[in-house]
């Protein structure tokens, strides 16, 4: 029987505040928790809040028939924590029957796979527990910021573990060859990769309610009936998109909210094909090949590269700069440090930077908090180096001598030991 | 003796130098006795400052057969467009607004409002001529409404109000030449503007500018007899200096600061070129360029490119209290303009003990001893000057102290006197003409 892997990644960018010159020294906080707030609120309920409502239900009613995957990214769950824990609780609803695989990838959403080995390691770990500790399973299966891809970055996250990793099935990259077939990492044949079908998963997110599209209006029939039209050999179609797509990218009144309650029951008695979690796939298909990816490719924009994100002189600079300080963070270790410095990494922050104004110019303004890319670098750019500047405080105080210290320690303690004398003075 | 005065901006709705002199000058002028100014400015917003003189808005005279007689005014004088990047001066603000927008069409329409009046936007756009040629004709009315002994019309903007009032009231015409084309394109003169320019020299009885360096502009480039030219320089307004001491300096590196419009007058790339090779010798600095302007982009391209981002910062267009707040954050005040008329900036700086390094291209330069000066272009000496300020705290004290002093000496109620002279010879030049 073939297989139908729905996959939904979950990600609001944390924006950074107007941050001038004159703050940088004087402000350390950078976050816009107005716009923040506002947009995950909206979002959660116009989104994440409905569509796990209909998925629970699908999920109840076909017990063990329908599956579903998921991955959030850290900063994501950490603002939902923030703004709207309701929708936490829903998901670990979700984990709870069974039938739903989380996915593990970088904790800020970042590009440090490509940079920074030891980053990227320990930011998947650092997502990874996260995930284990919310909704009770370790992932197994990894899916990278923008499905990022590349023979060696596949090597590299089959090393940490993982059995499999999602990416796009770029034209490009595939040829001839149908995405529609589980494959292998180039390198290490143990790494199964799934390519999505761009095809078929842009119908959903990007082409659902335009209006000038010939396919329009997308009924759950049509598509499965572009399901069953398939070539009988291949094995399984992987739909991946943003969980936004729902309620967000295509709006409650475009009828998409009702596509996904009746999508289930229309595959599950219509088709040939059942769902699967990605998990599944790994197990129960062969690769057919091995895919080689020489240079790194995304889903994002027409040429399904980084372009979106690094290439003009802006992002260069921005994450050079940016990654030239992963070693003096990790020798610090402080905790606020750590906490700005995931949020910093986020690649958000270098999407805004872009100029490529073209094809996908709709895409890249989408929520975007800046108006020029050129507005987006200066503001990072401050807020970079007054976090250089936190950075280097901390590991100079770090350097201090074991006197000074000893000292220090005996000061805080007299102060402790007064402030205990005048609460139990205040208490007799 | 009262004086009809013609200007495009008065603080605190400022896009640049020009405002400031102006006001300064005006505030100098209402110290001499027996003397009264009309100025004449496109929309009056109603806060300004109106102890000093008083205020009128071109827009709140009500004009009759609009179409007719500026047609007619028109006729006269050349009728110009101005394609965008010819627009002379540019709100920093509206920059981006109205890059983007379409040129002013080619059906001419006067708006009038419901009193018939003329709606000015005055701000600096893209139907700039449309407006100059405006306040033109509302200058005619004016000049006919209030009694005056001498005209005064400040930059070329202002010229042909200047040359309009002329025309009704008879009254000698003194123009101020605050910059010329040549400044402000760097060689690339605009015909039209030209054209305007020479037209009102050539109408005015005594042309003052703000340098030796903007005189010989007026007298070589525009053929204006040298007799004729006088040279008044700038001043700057005393500040208080009890408000300004409360800013937290956020960076302990030492700062160097460019301020002004991002334009090729301004010189902004060979700022960038020196900051990068100062931090090749040191990190103990940081670099601010504050202001908009057409070449931003390509500046923060270039600092990008050259990998200084975190070192080098950029504000966007600063405002009010910021621009004190900007001076009181540096250690140094870099003006490598090309070709700068006169330069009001550096003597604010040098006012908030800033030392300052300007080009020997600037009409400042001529009256500024304790300044470190260099060609615009010469972005080795630059960057020497600036690694010395930092560097070497004794240096820096000298400039401090030294400069504050003889900006100090540098008053708005002198300028005035000496502009006042100039009313009084050009009175003096028609006075055998009335007589006779």
């Amino acid at each position: 029987m073939k297989a139908l892997c729905l996959y939904f990644q979950i990600h609001q960018p944390l924006r950074l505040k107007r941050y001038r010159f004159f703050d940088i020294g004087n402000d350390h906080y950078y976050y816009d928790d107005y716009t923040n707030e506002s947009i995950m609120r909206k979002i959660a309920d116009e989104c994440y809040l409905p569509a796990n409502k209909i998925v629970l239900e699908l999920l109840k009613t076909n017990k063990g028939k329908f599956k579903i995957s998921y991955s959030i990214t850290g900063i994501a769950l950490d603002q939902l924590e923030q703004y709207a824990p309701e929708v936490i609780d829903t998901f670990k609803d979700l984990a709870k029957t069974g039938d739903v695989e989380f996915l593990a990838e970088t904790y800020s959403h970042s590009l440090a796979s490509l940079i920074n080995k030891d980053e990227f390691i320990q930011q998947v770990a650092s997502h990874s527990d996260k995930i284990e500790a919310l909704f009770g399973i370790r992932p197994s299966v990894f899916r990278n910021t923008e499905m990022i891809y590349s023979d060696e970055i596949g090597e590299m996250v089959s090393k940490m573990g993982y059995k499999a990793i999602l990416t796009e099935g770029a034209k490009h990259i595939l040829g001839w060859k149908s995405p529609n077939y589980l494959y292998c990492n180039a390198i290490n044949p143990k790494l199964k990769v799934l390519m999505r079908n761009y095809k078929l998963s842009d119908d959903i997110s990007f082409r659902f309610s335009s209006e000038g599209w010939k396919e329009w209006p997308l009924t759950t029939t049509k598509f499965v009936g572009w399901l069953n039209e398939m070539d009988d050999k291949e094995d399984l179609v992987n739909i991946f998109m943003d969980y936004e797509t729902f309620g967000e990218h295509q709006k409650k009144e475009s009828g998409i909210f009702e596509f996904l309650a009746h999508l289930p029951q229309e595959v599950i008695l219509k088709s040939k094909y059942k769902f699967a979690t990605p998990s599944e796939l790994t197990s129960e298909f062969h690769p057919i090949a091995q895919a080689h990816v020489p240079n790194v490719i995304s889903w994002a924009d027409e040429e399904r590269d980084l372009s979106a994100w690094l290439g003009n002189k802006l992002q260069d600079e921005a994450f050079r700069k940016l990654y030239a300080l992963r070693d003096d963070v990790a020798v610090v270790n402080d905790d606020r440090i750590n906490k700005d410095w995931k949020y910093l990494q986020a690649s958000d922050h270098f999407y805004y930077m872009c100029t490529k104004f073209a094809s996908d110019g709709d895409v890249h303004s989408y929520f975007n908090p800046y108006s020029s890319p050129y507005d987006a670098f200066i503001n990072y750019m401050n807020v970079l180096s007054d976090f250089q500047i936190r950075l280097k405080i901390v590991k100079d105080g770090l350097a201090v001598d074991p006197e000074e210290l000893q000292y220090q320690i005996s000061q805080k303690d007299e102060l402790i030991a007064r402030y205990e004398r005048e609460l139990s003075e205040l208490k007799n | 003796m009262k004086v009809l005065m013609f200007g495009w901006e008065f603080p605190p709705h400022i896009s640049g130098g020009l405002g400031t002199a102006c006001y300064g000058l005006t505030k100098g002028l209402a110290k001499i006795d027996d003397l009264d100014i009309v100025f004449v400015v496109p929309k009056a917003h109603g806060d300004e400052d109106q102890s000093t003189m008083s205020l009128v808005g071109a827009n709140s005279v009500t004009i009759e057969q609009v179409q007719s007689h500026v047609e007619k005014f028109k006729s006269q004088h050349t009728y110009l467009e101005v394609e965008s990047q010819l627009v002379p001066y540019n709100d920093p603000d509206e920059y981006y607004t109205f890059r983007s927008q379409d040129l002013y069409g080619k059906n001419k329409f006067i708006k009038v409002d419901k009193d018939g009046k003329l709606e000015f936007s005055g701000k600096y756009g893209a139907d700039l001529m449309e407006e100059i040629y405006k306040y033109a004709f509302v200058a005619s009315s004016i000049s006919a409404d209030h009694e005056h002994d001498v005209i005064h019309a400040h930059d070329w903007l202002c010229y042909p109000a200047g040359i309009a009032a002329k025309k009704v009231s008879g009254k000698p015409l003194v123009i101020h030449v605050h910059a010329t084309d040549f400044d402000r394109s760097g060689g690339k003169v605009n015909p039209k503007v030209y054209e305007i320019e020479k037209m009102g020299m050539d109408a005015a009885d005594k042309i003052i500018a703000v340098s030796n360096l903007t005189r010989n502009i007026v007298i070589e480039k525009y053929g204006q007899d040298p007799g004729k030219v006088v040279t008044v320089y700038n001043a700057v307004e005393p500040v208080s200096f009890e408000e300004k001491l409360k800013i937290k300096k956020g960076v302990k590196e030492k700062v160097v600061t460019f301020l002004g419009r991002i334009t090729m007058q301004k010189g902004p790339e060979y700022f960038v070129e020196a900051a990068y090779r100062v931090l090749k010798k040191t990190d103990n600095v940081r670099f601010v360029m504050a202001g908009n302007g057409d070449m931003l982009e390509q500046m923060v391209d270039r600092a990008a490119q050259l990998g200084i981002s975190d070192k080098f910062h950029f504000t966007g267009f600063l405002k009010g209290d910021d621009v004190f707040k900007m001076f009181l954050l540096s250690d140094v005040y870099v003006m490598p303009s090309v070709s700068e008329p006169f330069g009001i900036s550096p003597l604010e700086a040098m006012q908030s003990n800033v030392p300052v390094i300007i080009s020997k291209q600037s009409g400042v330069s001529e009256i500024l001893t304790h300044a470190v000066k260099v060609d615009y272009w010469d972005i080795d000496a630059m960057a020497d000057a600036i690694y010395g300020i930092i560097k070497y705290n004794a240096l820096s004290e000298v400039f401090k102290e030294e400069g504050k002093e003889e900006v100090d000496n540098l008053k708005w109620a002198k300028a005035a006197v000496n502009v006042h002279d100039v009313y009084v010879s050009a009175i003096k030049l028609l006075e055998p003409l009335v007589k006779n």
